[in-house]
């Protein structure tokens, strides 16, 4: 059985929802009732059936939408798909490893055919069928990069590795926390993170770069890393900061269960196999606070979280606007009594 | 996203002259001063082998003494922009060991040096002094142009007229600081524009 696409939308009316397995299969971040910086990097392998880890490229309800949403970011602003002239094989490796991963996972929705260097790709859901020459840029009708990833859930930064960096060298990126693709390209990974508070003291960045300078093949890593939004928005690029900025003084009591939610980046580290380089998907989950409490394990921890979250990262984060009036919110659903340890909601997995 | 951090913010030395015998010197204003300090340590005939390109600053101070250095090549131009088909001329035709010595504002280091990283030419082989003003070239994040000689906090964009936080984040490859929008929340808010980029 296949999956049932939603029809919803991350703008203007923002119909967006979680159907109740996805609620249940929602990656909350938060193993323990605090949160602070970590590398907190581990072995990217499958997981339990019904999580998100059920394949390592996951595909799920919102994936019609959430490319739809792409399509249109990508018509108002061409800049948020970028890639320097030397990425062009890396953008081959990609495609490669998502239809590869979709295809794998999802056969209803996804069938790749090769015969040497003439491939078939057929994504149902999207209705395309295109037949294309691996490695031949002209037969696509975008870069390799572009096109695959206009057919993926999340966003993608490709890092080439060159003197012990990793470089910012390509990328599709239109569903990001507030980060610009476009003014980060060609930096490296300690000059991307410069905004990141905190973290460069820890020495985390330093120790991260080793790990991830050293990821072999068939051997992907992951992370998680979160925020919050206010309305289910996909694009809150500063790009359009000046847009999405004033949401933010809308909370109120009577609407945070609602408006207010909580985005979840899966981000995964794989080395890819011509270029050597690495990419990066950054998988964004978001879910409203209703349906995150739904799971009361998850409502107590959330409270006691964002109530203890350092100053800094509040700030960092942009929550400082609404953080009393969610804080207030939540205390309501914490009784005080004990979370258990993990990240699952009390009953599943 | 944090208005203080660093790491991506460029940092400066001082000129010394390198081994080699080709050199390019690319400065304006008060940066003539890092040439002609540099000189002092400079090994006999140094600047035979060497060209100055010089952008003086309002005042037109410092030529004189750059003609003193008896560099082998000279220019004189009235603005960066002027200068830069002859720069990119320059600099993709330059030879593989040329020495690049850039000094002056952070808006003249900062596009020289995007014009030699387009070139081919690696960051870490060229040498930067910064001299004389602190104003900033931003890059409105908002409608991606580019308002030169910022000197206070916050700044109004030339192009779309938001009012702008300028932040430390730094892109050598657009040779610009990044400006985000500092009242996008509650365009109400209007913080006092102060001179801090001196
Ligand atoms: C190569 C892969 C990676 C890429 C492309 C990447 C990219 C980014 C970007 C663009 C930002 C936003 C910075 C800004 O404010 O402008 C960020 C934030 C951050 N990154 Fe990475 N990153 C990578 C790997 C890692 C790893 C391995 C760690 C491990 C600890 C890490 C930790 C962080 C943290 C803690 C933040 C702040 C996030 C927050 O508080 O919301 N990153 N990253």
């Amino acid at each position: 059985m296949g999956i049932t696409f939603r029809k919803e939308t991350f703008r203007d009316d923002f119909t967006f929802r979680n159907s109740p397995e996805h609620i249940r299969r929602f990656p909350f971040p938060f193993h323990e009732d605090s949160y602070m910086y970590a590398v907190n990097i581990e072995p990217h392998v499958v997981g339990p059936k019904g999580s998100v880890l059920e394949n390592l490229i996951d595909v799920d309800e919102h994936y019609v939408a959430e490319m739809q949403d792409r399509a249109l970011v990508l018509a108002e602003d061409p800049l948020r798909c970028q890639s320097l002239p030397h990425m062009t094989l890396a953008g081959w490796d990609l495609l490669e490893l998502l239809m590869e991963q979709q295809a794998l996972g999802y056969p209803e929705h996804f069938t790749l055919t090769r015969d040497g260097d003439r491939w078939r790709w057929i994504n149902r859901p999207l209705g395309i069928d295109d037949t294309f020459t691996f490695g031949d840029t002209s037969t696509l009708p975008y870069g390799p990069m572009e096109y695959i990833t206009r057919q993926s859930q999340g966003d993608f930064c490709i890092l080439d590795q060159r003197d012990g960096n990793l470089w910012m060298d390509a990328g599709m990126v239109t569903t990001q926390a507030d980060w610009s693709l476009d003014f980060d390209i060609g930096m490296n990974f300690f000059e991307w993170h410069a905004p990141v508070p905190l973290a460069h003291e820890k020495g985390i960045f330093i120790r991260a770069l080793k790990f991830l300078t050293n990821i072999q093949q068939g051997k992907p890593a992951r992370r998680l890393n979160w925020t919050m939004t206010i309305n289910p928005r996909l694009d809150t690029s500063p790009e359009n900061y000046h847009k999405w900025g004033p949401d933010r003084t809308t909370v109120t009591p009577e609407n945070v269960g609602d408006k207010v939610h909580l985005r979840v980046e899966l981000q995964s580290f794989w080395r890819l196999p011509r270029s050597n380089g690495i990419v990066f998907p950054i998988r964004c989950y978001l879910i409203k606070m209703d349906e995150l409490v739904t799971q009361p394990k998850w409502a107590r921890r959330l409270h006691r979280v964002i109530r203890d979250l350092p100053e800094e990262l509040a700030t960092y984060k942009g929550l400082t606007r609404y953080r009393p009036t969610l804080v207030e919110w939540l205390l309501k659903l914490d009784d005080g009594s004990p979370t258990s340890p993990g990240f699952g909601p009390d009953s599943v997995f | 996203m944090a208005a203080k951090s660093i790491i991506s913010r460029p940092v400066y030395g001082t000129l010394s002259p390198q081994a080699g015998k080709h050199h390019l010197f690319v400065a304006d204003a008060e940066g003539a001063l890092a040439i002609i300090g540099m000189a002092k340590n400079a090994p006999a005939g140094f600047f035979d082998g060497a060209e100055i390109v010089f952008i003086p600053g309002p005042d037109g101070k410092h030529v004189g003494s750059l003609e003193a250095l008896k560099p082998a090549q000279f220019h004189l131009a009235p603005s960066f922009a002027s200068l830069l088909p002859r720069l990119k001329q320059t600099l993709t035709n330059a030879h593989m060991g040329l020495r690049l010595y850039l000094s002056g504002t952070e808006g003249l280091i900062g596009q020289a040096m995007q014009v030699a990283l387009e070139a081919g030419i690696d960051h870490t082989s060229m040498q930067t002094e910064h001299r004389g003003s602190l104003a900033r070239r931003m890059q409105c994040v908002h409608c991606k142009g580019i308002t030169e000689n910022v000197t206070t906090q916050p700044a109004t964009c030339a192009h779309c007229g938001l009012l702008l936080l300028v932040r430390d984040h730094y892109s050598r490859r657009l040779a610009a600081f990044q400006g985000v929008c500092i009242n996008a929340e509650d365009r109400s808010e209007i913080p006092p524009m102060e001179e801090i980029f001196r």
